[in-house]
């Protein structure tokens, strides 16, 4: 039994992370998030020089040619410097181009996601509430889109989207550069400005087609499962950073002659969101094991993976600011910064309750 | 990472499978060995030692312990193999788990030579099965605070007193007792452990009834039992190290127990036999979400199991996470078949023997609170795995007769 990530795994793991303490500490997330900016330039372009906007791009691409397992642990670390940054979004978009798109699409889109020049957004929701093949607010056709999308995240800092839009053909995925002529975008205001989400407007916008037409959602399953495994190592790494600091606060805060962190109340609560991150983390890297292999059971990994971590993320934050007292409902300190990223990646790929739905059928499947 | 053994993990594990297949029956698709072995009657018993020592004969007994005491000084990631490959035979339960799991190490740690060649290799051959005299009615989570008095009298000391939920008791014929041998000084620093011979003249055995009907422990009562001071473990009112020894490794021995045979997906085929006003239950949303987090916890315990055993087989520690297993595991089987037989409605409250949910709502309490309470996990993991601080105590450094206990 060998269930865990290898030497070298685990070294670039560290490197990741000594090198966002250096460079990415939560200032950085809170000048993003009080600052006109949508994302910080300066940590996107040292993402892709160490690599790992191409982690898993072939290097014929111009990627470093890792595989998902050093892919995840990358994410991990990027989740816990709470880095303002769409690596996830971007990365969805460049895994669905890798496994969909032809050799052409592949060997003209995938350099400029791997050094960094391409960033990509998911746009899903053409109405509020639910995704639905019925409900996508754009239509494609004769190789144009339009239509509406909105609570697109990183729609401001992406400058392409893989586009969910209706057809003749039913559902089917585009890809749009969002610099185009008939393209616009507005802000909304968002529960994490550091992953601002936009409102996308297509008016006869060029797109080109990614996969087969007739198999368009079954297509989106597969990257939104894809997605969610690598977006669940960014939660559990950003779950872990809260549980951390918490742990602090509550060693240095005194009240009633000792620290509150002695106080059984506190304790408790401390254990079962330990114990929340690591049931996480363990289905994480079954998550990360069968995205690796390509293996059948991925479809319910990654939903076992993205509902754990969604909710260990959500916990982590929501303790974090209750153990802080009243200094955890301030602008000022930092807790606020975990509990919008924690919603916003609770959300971005499909909530918690559709993503159990989604489980159960793959478990009811599988049994 | 992968799910394969390593060669030499693959050569004994094939080794273990061809003794298991030439001496017992597979277990059938939907069969599985009972996580906690219980013997109710005498016949049961012998049945157990028989397997017992049919292993030992052949080399397959106490895996762990070294050689000399009756082992194969096996590594704990072999132990775990051989448990896994036992578990799909129908063998006999392991009513040994306590003494080969607990005592023996601590006789080995702690006891002398005479004690060791007297007792470990009958200990490992099953031919004595030893219980653990530690709980009392006024001492669980608080073991120190034990009252079981033992007062020297010559080359004898005479106990008196009682124990509770000991295990086996009915059916042992050795036991570890720790006894309180100084009021005078705190709790922890008065104590004194011995080997109890359960055929003392003295010793009342009296089974307890569970909540699910069974009877597998027992409260023991001491009326003046002599035990030779020849049978101590260790230092007078040294008692309390050798008792962390045993619970230290009560806690070693791996979660990889899991659920044992009712899972969410005992759920989810139940829940789609169901029907409801509306349908099948497996269709019903409100279902759907609980058997969904079901299975999040579930399966995370599970890939927990599985770091623990890739560390075990590296040969390292397994790491704290570890320790979350019987914390999240106890109160997910209660909700689990609080669930199952929710789900079936008014008929729910009449006994399922294909599902067995009644069965195991019943059992379930007992692994909240056996072993460790879900509350003192919660201490251990806070205290020991998230370095937060011990609550200030009232006993400490107090003499125990001067602590208060309420109903004294």
């Amino acid at each position: 039994m060998n269930f865990d990530f290898s030497d070298d795994q685990k070294l670039l793991q560290t490197a990741t992370r000594d090198y966002l303490e250096d460079r990415c500490g939560l200032e950085v997330n809170r000048s993003v998030l009080e600052g006109p900016d949508t994302m910080s330039a300066a940590i996107w372009s040292g993402a892709a020089e160490m690599g790992w906007l191409g982690a898993v791009i072939p290097e014929e691409y111009g990627g470093a040619g890792f595989g998902h397992l050093e892919l995840v642990l990358i994410a991990e670390e990027v989740g816990r410097a709470l880095a303002p940054i769409p690596f996830t979004s971007s990365g969805a978009v460049a895994e669905a181009v890798q496994i969909a798109g032809s050799n052409e699409q592949r060997s003209r889109l995938l350099p400029g996601f791997a050094d960094g020049s391409r960033i990509g957004a998911l746009a899903l929701a053409g109405q509020p509430w639910v995704v639905g093949p019925e409900r996508l607010g754009v239509v494609y056709e004769n190789g144009l889109l339009s239509g509406h999308k909105i609570a697109v995240g990183d729609g401001l800092s992406a400058n392409i989207a893989l586009v969910a839009a209706s057809s003749d053909a039913g559902p089917v995925l585009v890809l749009a550069e969002l610099d185009s002529p008939g393209v616009s975008r507005t802000p909304e205001e968002s529960v994490d400005p550091t992953r601002q989400c936009a409102v996308v407007d297509f008016a006869s916008a060029p797109a080109e087609l990614l996969g087969e037409p007739a198999s368009g959602w079954n297509l989106l399953q597969r990257i939104l499962d894809r997605a969610a495994v690598v977006t669940a190592f960014e939660q559990v790494g950003g779950a872990e950073r809260a549980l951390h600091i918490t742990r602090e606060q509550i060693l240095a805060r005194y009240a009633f002659g000792r620290p509150i962190a002695s106080f059984q109340a506190i304790k408790h609560r401390m254990s079962d969101l330990y114990a929340a991150i690591e049931i996480a983390r363990s289905n994480c890297f079954y998550g990360a094991w069968t995205l690796a292999n390509d293996a059948s059971d991925l479809p319910l990994a990654a939903a076992t993976a993205r509902v754990g971590a969604s909710e260990a993320f959500n916990l982590a934050a929501q303790e974090m600011i209750q153990m802080h007292g009243g200094v955890g409902f301030t602008w000022e300190y930092d807790c606020h910064l975990f509990y919008r990223r924690a919603q916003h990646l609770g959300l971005a790929l499909g909530p918690v309750a559709e993503w159990k739905d989604k489980l159960v059928d793959r478990l009811a499947a599988a049994a | 990472m992968d799910f394969n053994d390593t060669p030499e993990e693959a050569a004994f594990r094939e080794a273990a499978r061809a003794f298991l297949a030439q001496h017992a029956e597979p277990c059938g698709p939907d069969e599985s060995a009972p996580a906690f072995g219980v013997a109710t009657t005498p016949e049961e018993v012998e049945r157990c030692q028989t397997w017992q020592a049919t292993k030992y004969d052949n080399g397959w007994a106490c895996l762990t312990w070294p050689k000399p005491y009756g082992g194969q000084d096996a590594t704990p990631i072999q132990q775990v193999i051989w448990n896994q490959e036992e578990a799909r035979f129908r063998t006999a339960p392991n009513i040994f788990t306590i003494g080969i799991g607990m005592l023996g190490p601590t006789i080995m740690a702690h006891g002398t030579d005479a004690q060791k060649a007297q007792h470990l290799q009958r200990m490992a051959r099953g031919d004595d099965i030893w219980c653990q005299l530690f709980s009392e009615p006024a001492a669980g989570s608080d073991l120190a605070g034990l009252r079981t008095r033992a007062v020297r009298d010559g080359d004898e000391w005479v106990v008196n007193g009682q124990k509770i939920w000991t295990s086996g008791a009915h059916y042992s014929r050795w036991g570890l007792l720790i006894t309180r041998t100084d009021a005078h000084r705190p709790k922890h620093k008065g104590l004194t452990y011995f080997i109890v011979d359960m055929r003392s003249p003295g010793i009342d055995v009296r089974q307890i009834r569970q909540v699910s009907g069974a009877s597998n422990f027992n409260e023991v009562f001491f009326t003046d039992v002599r035990i030779p001071d020849e049978n101590r473990i260790g230092e007078v009112n040294e008692g309390w190290r050798g008792a962390l020894t045993t619970l230290m490794n009560e806690r070693a021995t791996i979660g990889a127990r899991g659920l044992g045979g009712f899972t969410p997906e005992t759920l989810v085929r139940l829940a789609s036999e169901v029907e409801t006003s509306r349908g099948r239950a497996i269709d019903d949303a409100g279902v759907r979400q609980r058997l969904a987090d079901f299975h999040v916890r579930a399966s995370g315990l599970k890939y927990t199991s599985y770091r623990t055993l890739t560390a075990l087989s590296k040969g390292s520690v397994p790491g704290p996470e570890n320790s979350i297993g019987k914390m999240i595991g106890g109160p997910l089987r209660q909700q689990m078949a609080a669930f199952g037989m929710e789900l079936q409605g008014i008929s729910g409250s009449v006994a399922d023997p294909h599902y067995e949910t009644q069965q195991t709502y019943l059992a379930a309490p007992g692994g909240r609170i056996a072993g460790g309470t879900d509350e003192i996990m919660r201490n251990i993991v806070a205290e020991r795995v998230l370095g937060l601080p011990a609550e200030p105590r009232l006993d400490k450094g107090v003499a125990f007769d001067e602590i208060p206990s309420g109903n004294r």
